[in-house]
């Protein structure tokens, strides 16, 4: 198929960007999106050109690192996919094809289509684990039976791959639902008690700090959340939250 | 020729690592908070190493190239990892699994390494449940198991088809743990170019910062590199797009021997390539050959059909099916290990039997299963005389609950419903067993310098079992060299800061800015990619599946030609100082240029066929195993770890004998 793309150009943070308009012939249908992207880039590499830059690594939906706002959503047309495992044949012949970067003020542009993920970092730093030293003889993996409904749960929140979809594709530039992910995750668990309090605190204060906006319940991030996370989880970590409010100690 | 001292304590195989444990050398806490470790690398190995030696004290400096440290190839990983915790009760034990995995390796590897690696997994289910990885769990809340390929138990613990991810983002919290408390200072978007050694001793890196370009010196008192393995090398594998070998080359230009590079993994159940313009292949976990059988036509006419779509697979009758495995290994069937399944699948496609438009896939097929469980269910269900469609949908319920997310990955990669068309699959690279030699500390031939996880040799031998790397990974990483480290920088406690502005970071730094500026203003006229495809090409063609001396020597030519064509001819668009991801594409090309002719070399010299390398030279001339792989344990039983000289061909083989003590060496049979 023929193609017409509109990319997003930007040499670094402090540039100013604009979309760049090229023409890709014979692209096959079977190809992925990422696949279109390196023949773009091959062709723009054979003219003597800079390519197009842009996040990707385990091209199979996993690690997180692609991104790319493609006609307007997060990850492109297609559902519970990333860009990396979004094919062509969801395309047409003489399509024109809108290429953007994730757009958040707390997630700024690096170059081109790569954004700087850094403020989702920071927040993991906050209160992102279960304080547990390694030791060799923590107690025995049995020892205390969690309920099968409780770990599929805690797993269903643990399978947020971090990308940065939901931020991008909220009005509000919200984070709830990168968040209430790996807070719900640890909620559900009974080694993740002893600091559940805490951690929701603080994780929501960096997230503040970061400047992510607030969530108004629009729904967009579980539709374009690659790995399906649920809003259910937003709404249990507004509990826990307010929970926390009223009772932490400090 | 010097002599490799493994550095193996003494004593009987079950207490060796308790005795040593108890007796190395450890550094008081006060002392240790002056210690610097640098760790390259952020997955399994490298993310366990940094948090425990974080936790113990160490100022850690982290690394990788990643935007975060959560994403490293580890998190890749699907289906499980194993452990001797015999919560099944099915007879499983430290041992066991200590040798699986010898046996499992074709008897490669180094006996006292591999059973300290099952004496640690016990502890790993632990640690990992501790910091909240939410393995899959039975109804009455306790750890549920599944089987994996090669082994007669049930001991592979797993979180949905993402236990990669899911242990990765468990050594990736403790990581961020000691960010927040400044104990490790982590470098995302760095990439490590050189190391730099003062004395003899391993003291600090040369990295790039991926966004500025920035050239940076980094010391340390000791260096662990955790970069992963080397599979790229062959441009189409399982592996993440910037996965790469120059750490580990690095350092071994630096002085650490390489060892076993020609043991590497070709994994057979893989999504085949569907053109020119394929990137990477995706894996479809062994778990499948669990409940898939493996075949393809019987007739070429049906092939030729198949392949012009004019016939469908469910359209061939079941006497015209060549259930190949199943035919050739009646004992094992479709459950042989990764190596004998691969080059069977090869086998048949070579012969022209190959199903799709490349020659290359043949089916996994679920159709038998899906009716076996179906009748099952419809049984159980009390459902009397149920129709075949009502079978099959019950059937596929159940398969649906099982691999239900590896379905839907092949069904958005291919677009075929794998419910109702078998799956087509081809074997792909993808795991490294070979990798920088280590002793029984993980340290390298660099003193100070130290491997982990894929990218040292220690414990795979010549073929990984399924659901092992990962756990060699956190083995090394929460269990292992915190402990062995210790040894060392025991020894550093009076050593002080290491300085950065010393001839030997200039040195250093002034061949990482040569090289970098060389690539910048050769101002070539081909693409990095175009010579990372033409060495891929002639890897897979020569020095893939099956192997022969002068195919081998063939191949390294060719790669030497490559290398000087890509010196000449290379064009890398951009700057140094900004983000450029094709100078960074160059770099890892320009290792690999070198390594691939090297590991040719390795593969040259092994005579033998064993586990992931198979040499026609070597294979059963008569008897029931006529045509298998022949191991040579008279002239190949070592592990061949080389010495750099300046020019990849001109390697300096250097032999660690492999002495077996407590397990038996035998030929591998699965008829």
């Amino acid at each position: 198929m023929n193609l017409t793309l509109k990319v997003w150009r930007q040499k670094n943070a402090k540039a100013k960007g604009a979309l760049e308009t090229y023409k890709l012939n014979d692209v096959s249908e079977h190809s992925s999106f990422l696949e279109m992207l390196d023949m773009l880039n091959e062709q723009l590499i054979n003219e003597g050109n800079e390519p197009v830059a842009f996040d990707h690594d385990c091209r199979e939906g996993i690690c997180g690192m692609c991104s790319l706002y493609i006609n307007g959503e997060a990850h492109g047309p297609d559902r519970a996919v990333t860009t990396c495992q979004l094919h062509m044949r969801m395309f047409k012949d003489g399509d024109t094809i809108y290429i953007e970067p994730w757009r958040a003020k707390a997630l700024p542009v690096i170059k081109d289509l790569i954004v700087d993920r850094s403020a989702l970092e920071r927040i993991q730093h906050a209160g992102g684990y279960i304080s547990v030293n390694t030791s060799g003889n923590t107690q025995d993996a049995n020892a205390i039976p969690i309920r099968k409904s409780d770990a599929d749960k805690a797993m269903d929140a643990a399978s947020c791959i971090g990308c940065g979809a939901c931020v991008a594709t909220c009005k509000n530039s919200s984070a709830m639902l990168f968040v209430a992910a790996k807070v719900s995750q640890f909620s559900y668990l009974p080694q993740g008690q002893v600091e559940r309090k805490e951690r929701v605190l603080n994780m929501v204060h960096q997230m503040d700090k970061e400047g992510f906006g607030n969530c108004t319940n629009t729904g967009a991030c579980e539709v374009e959340c690659p790995k399906g996370i649920s809003l259910e989880f937003i709404a249990r970590m507004n509990r826990e939250y307010f929970g926390a409010s009223i009772v932490a100690e400090n | 020729m010097s002599k490799l001292d493994s550095k193996i304590p003494e004593g009987p195989l079950k207490d060796k690592w308790t005795n040593y444990k108890d007796h190395i050398d450890v550094v008081n806490p006060a002392n240790k908070r002056n210690i610097d470790v640098i760790v390259v690398g952020t997955g399994l190995a490298g993310g366990s190493a940094a948090a425990s030696l974080a936790e113990m004290g160490y100022n850690v400096k982290a690394f990788c190239y990643q935007d975060s440290p959560r994403r490293a190839h580890s998190i890749a990983a699907q289906g499980g990892i194993n452990a001797a915790k015999n919560y099944q009760n099915d007879g499983d034990s430290v041992y066991r699994l200590f040798y699986d995995t010898v046996k499992g390796g074709d008897y490669r590897a180094r006996e006292a390494n591999v059973y300290r690696l099952a004496e640690v997994s016990a502890n790993i289910i632990d640690q990992c449940v501790a910091q909240g990885v939410p393995f899959a769990r039975d109804y009455g809340g306790l750890l549920d198991n599944r089987s994996f390929g090669g082994v007669l138990v049930s001991r592979t613990f797993y979180a949905k088809g993402q236990t990669g991810q899911q242990l990765l983002l468990g050594a990736y919290s403790a990581m961020n743990r000691q960010i927040a408390k400044g104990k490790i200072a982590m470098h995302n978007r760095h990439e490590m170019l050189d190391l730099v050694i003062v004395d003899g001793k391993a003291r600090g890196i040369i990295a790039r910062n991926m966004i500025t370009g920035e050239i940076e010196r980094h010391s340390a008192h000791a260096v662990v590199i955790a970069s992963g393995g080397y599979g790229n090398v062959f441009y189409l594998s399982t592996n993440a797009m910037g996965s790469n070998a120059s750490a580990a080359w690095k350092i071994h230009k630096k002085g650490a021997y390489f060892a076993n590079a020609c043991y590497t993994q070709i994994h057979p159940t893989c999504i085949p390539r569907s053109g020119e313009h394929q990137s990477k292949l995706t894996l479809m976990s062994e778990s499948l050959r669990n409940d898939g059988r493996i075949w393809v036509p019987k007739k070429l006419e049906d092939v030729k059909a198949i392949r012009e779509k004019k016939i469908k697979p469910v359209q061939i009758a079941e006497q015209d099916r060549d259930y190949y495995l199943e035919r050739r290994y009646p004992a094992y069937g479709n459950l042989v290990p990764r190596d004998v399944a691969s080059r069977a699948a090869k086998e048949r496609c070579d012969a022209g039997y190959g199903v799709n438009a490349t020659g290359e896939a043949v089916f996994l097929d679920f159709a038998t299963a899906i009716e076996r469980y179906g009748k099952e269910k419809a049984m159980v269900s009390g459902i009397e005389n149920p129709s075949k469609e009502k079978i099959t949908e019950l059937g596929e319920a159940v398969i649906e609950a099982k691999y239900g997310n590896l379905f839907q990955m092949y069904e958005k990669i291919v677009n075929e419903n794998p419910y109702k068309t078998p799956m087509m699959i081809y074997p792909a690279v993808h795991y490294a067993m070979g990798g920088i030699w280590v002793d029984y500390n993980l340290m390298t031939t660099i003193p100070g310098c130290y491997a982990a996880g894929e990218a040292n040799f220690s414990d795979h031998g010549a073929n990984r079992l399924g659901a092992s790397a990962l756990m060699q990974g956190l083995a090394d990483g929460y269990f292992v060299l915190p402990y062995t480290i210790g040894a060392y920088l025991a020894k550093e406690i009076r050593t002080g800061k290491i300085p950065t502005n010393t001839p030997e970071f200039d040195a250093a730094e002034k061949g990482v800015r040569e090289q970098l500026e060389k690539l910048i203003n050769n101002k070539g006229k081909k693409s990095v990619d175009y010579f990372h495809k033409k060495l891929g090409k002639v890897m897979w063609d020569n020095v893939g599946m099956s192997r022969n001396a002068a195919g081998l020597k063939k191949a390294m030519d060719e790669i030497a030609q490559i290398r000087e064509e890509f010196w000449k001819d290379v064009f890398v668009p951009g700057e140094m100082n900004e983000l450029n991801p094709e100078l960074e594409k160059a770099t890892r090309v320009a290792d690999f240029l070198e390594f691939g002719e090297f590991f040719a070399v390795d593969a040259l010299h092994r005579n033998e066929s064993c586990g992931g390398h198979f040499r026609e030279e070597s294979v059963e001339m008569d008897g029931e195993q006529e045509g298998e792989a022949k191991r040579d344990d008279v002239n190949f039983r070592y592990v061949a770890a080389w010495e750099y000289t300046g020019n990849p061909r001109e390697a300096i083989l250097h032999k660690e004998e492999l002495t077996f003590n407590d397990i038996e060496l035998k030929q591998r049979s699965y008829k």
